[in-house]
């Protein structure tokens, strides 16, 4: 090694140097970007096509309890991606036993299992599935959730009306059907 | 310079000893090395302090220091360099003013500022840069930084990176030969990921006094001052913290809740114990004094272990091994090759030009830089987005010498170019 510094020291020359890299960050985004499979029910928005770390995801789900609504989530991926997980939030004021009025998600690999092998696709994933089956046992809703558990009907119908938008069990939902 | 207080030390440097290596030549040269070694140490906290007393205990003289952070009182029982009238100060300023009082001869440049501030020219200067940081982030930087300072046709461009981290009775070590060995990001899965409780945990049933400080931090705050951005150095919004979980503890009449609690809570803070800090500050700064000195094998020579794994828990238990470099590492898998480029072709020519170049052959590639999107194949709406990109010219969208980063779903890495153009 010593021979490496043996006297001088080094020359900082060379043009551009000072020239930002893409970052580590940046570059596993775009290969999770190319991997997304979004199918027919998911579309992404970006505000500003040069930042991919930040986007909108929609969800159109075309079955269960939600079908016919438009859902949209916004993803924030910081420079400590892929060890940090990416942080997603619902834009809208939904019922869902898993978010909450502030658009929090109840999903495990956003937070307690994530790795740095999970992509972004494993999280669309898995948003697209709380819409297919929310689950009663994780809530962030606790209301939302008791309903579900006991009543799958008047659950249906609370969904139904909640996604019309409007006043209804003390809040201002977002309307999202079409 | 009297030399009596290195008597010990100039033994190491005097003589051969049964590892040196055959070629290396006792006496002046590694002592020179020694003392012309510019070493730059990232951090002055817990770990910090250690390695700024040993690196002047063993005969270093030129060191900078960069850390952000000012003294906090509860850094006093361990941070030795330290003392209670210096609450508030930058770190870095004290702790270097400290060593250099205690250990004649020796400089040490303070800088309070965050190691992104500084630009390659800076970090240039250095023979070497030990990092004694909490921040997986900074270390990831520090890392991806001296990865591309490299350059292949000249040596003094590579800076040994010696990296010491600690978590309560576990620590490591390690060395990286920036390109040469297993770099920070090669080795990103070695870092346990922070264990987190389940959100609904906190928003249904909390059942420790943590469970109600993260509650407040991250449902609390959003409810209630989402226009504010959280500053978990600020006096002022740690207290609203601590009230919101103090509330909610009381709610569910769970015990425990402090105003230092909700500080350790909300910024992270890992408990530290400072004899790990000691022991692994201890092992980078010998390995420093080996590299810098060639006076013994080192941890990090290519193809030797490169990782010393501590850990404290179950009585003691050490393991050094060798960290495999990644072929398919995003830093230092696959470095930025320049490209000579006319900077009147559009976008499309040029993807069309790598297509046909051997070593890349790629087909269906995205292209960015650090500023901007090139051009996305995927998904669909970015392809829209980027699409308007490939009639430009090169000239409208990158400049002379900047690094263009090539995925393609063929390969598993990604090609980096450096466009330098053609007059
Ligand atoms: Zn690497």
């Amino acid at each position: 090694m010593m021979k490496i510094w043996s006297m001088q020291q080094a020359e900082t020359a060379a043009a551009g140097q000072k020239k930002k890299k893409v970052t580590a960050a940046q570059l596993r985004v775009q290969k999770d970007l190319s991997e997304l499979s979004l199918g027919s029910t998911m579309r992404t928005h970006f505000p500003n096509p040069d930042d991919i770390l930040n986007f909108t995801l929609t969800i159109e789900p075309d079955e269960g309890f939600y079908k016919g609504g438009t859902f949209n989530f916004n993803f924030s991926i910081n420079q400590n991606f892929p060890h940090d997980p990416p942080k997603v939030k619902c834009t809208q004021k939904i019922y869902h036993p898993n978010i909450d009025m502030e658009g929090n998600v109840c999903l495990n690999i956003l937070r307690e299992d994530w790795k740095p092998v999970l992509n972004l696709n494993a999280v669309i994933v898995g948003l697209q599935f709380l819409f297919l089956e929310p689950n009663a046992s994780d809530p962030l809703n606790k209301e939302a959730a008791e309903v579900l558990k006991s009543n799958r009907e008047t659950f249906k119908r609370n969904v139904r009306t909640s996604m019309a938008g409007g006043h209804f069990l003390g809040e201002n939902f977002h309307r999202v059907l079409k | 310079m009297a030399r009596a207080r290195w008597a010990y030390l100039d033994r190491v440097l005097n003589r051969t000893g049964p590892f040196t290596d055959p070629d290396w030549v006792p006496g002046e040269a590694p002592l020179e090395s020694l003392l012309r070694a510019k070493i730059l140490v990232i951090g002055a906290g817990g770990l910090g302090c250690e390695i700024l007393k040993n690196l002047a205990l063993s005969g270093f003289t030129d060191i900078h220091v960069i850390d952000m952070d000012t003294i906090d009182v509860s850094n006093l029982n361990r941070q030795f360099l330290f003392r209670q009238a210096d609450v508030g100060k930058p770190k870095a300023e004290v702790a270097a003013r400290f060593v250099e009082k205690r250990v004649r001869g020796v400089r040490i440049t303070p800088h309070c500022c965050k190691i992104q501030d500084m630009d390659e020219d800076y970090y240039m200067k250095f023979s070497m840069v030990i990092c004694g940081l909490d921040s997986i982030e900074a270390r990831r930087w520090i890392n991806a930084t001296l990865v591309g300072m490299v350059d292949a046709d000249d040596p003094d461009s590579l800076k040994p990176l010696v990296d010491g981290g600690t978590e309560g009775f576990k620590g490591q070590a390690r060395v990286v030969l920036p390109t040469m060995t297993s770099c920070i990001e090669c080795q990103l899965d070695m870092h346990a990921p922070r264990a987190a409780v389940p959100l609904c945990t906190l928003a249904t049933i909390p059942r420790q006094p943590q469970h109600c400080i993260e509650w407040a931090q991250i449902i609390a705050w959003e409810e209630e001052r989402k226009d504010d951005v959280l500053d978990t150095d600020d006096p002022e919004h740690v207290s609203w913290l601590y009230s919101k979980a103090l509330e909610r503890a009381n709610e569910f009449n769970i015990p425990g809740v402090t105003y230092s609690m909700t500080q350790g809570v909300v910024k992270n803070i890992i408990p530290a114990i400072a004899s790990t800090n000691a022991i692994i500050a201890a092992s980078c700064c010998n390995e420093a004094f080996k590299i810098c000195t060639s006076s013994n094998p080192f941890l990090g020579t290519p193809e030797s272990t490169n990782y010393m794994m501590f850990s404290g828990d179950d009585s003691i238990y050490t393991y050094t091994f060798e960290h495999l470099k990644k072929d398919d590492c995003p830093v230092c898998g696959n470095l930025a090759r320049p490209l000579e480029v006319n900077p009147e072709i559009t976008l499309r020519e040029f993807i069309e030009s790598l297509a046909e170049r051997p070593e890349a052959q790629l087909k269906k590639p995205t292209l960015r830089s650090e500023a901007k999107s090139l051009y996305y194949q995927s998904p669909p709406q970015l392809e829209e987005q980027t699409r308007p990109n490939l009639d430009k010219k090169l000239s409208e969208l990158v400049s002379n010498g900047e690094e263009v980063a090539v995925s393609d779903p063929a390969f598993q890495i990604d090609f980096k170019f450096k466009l330098v153009f053609k007059s």
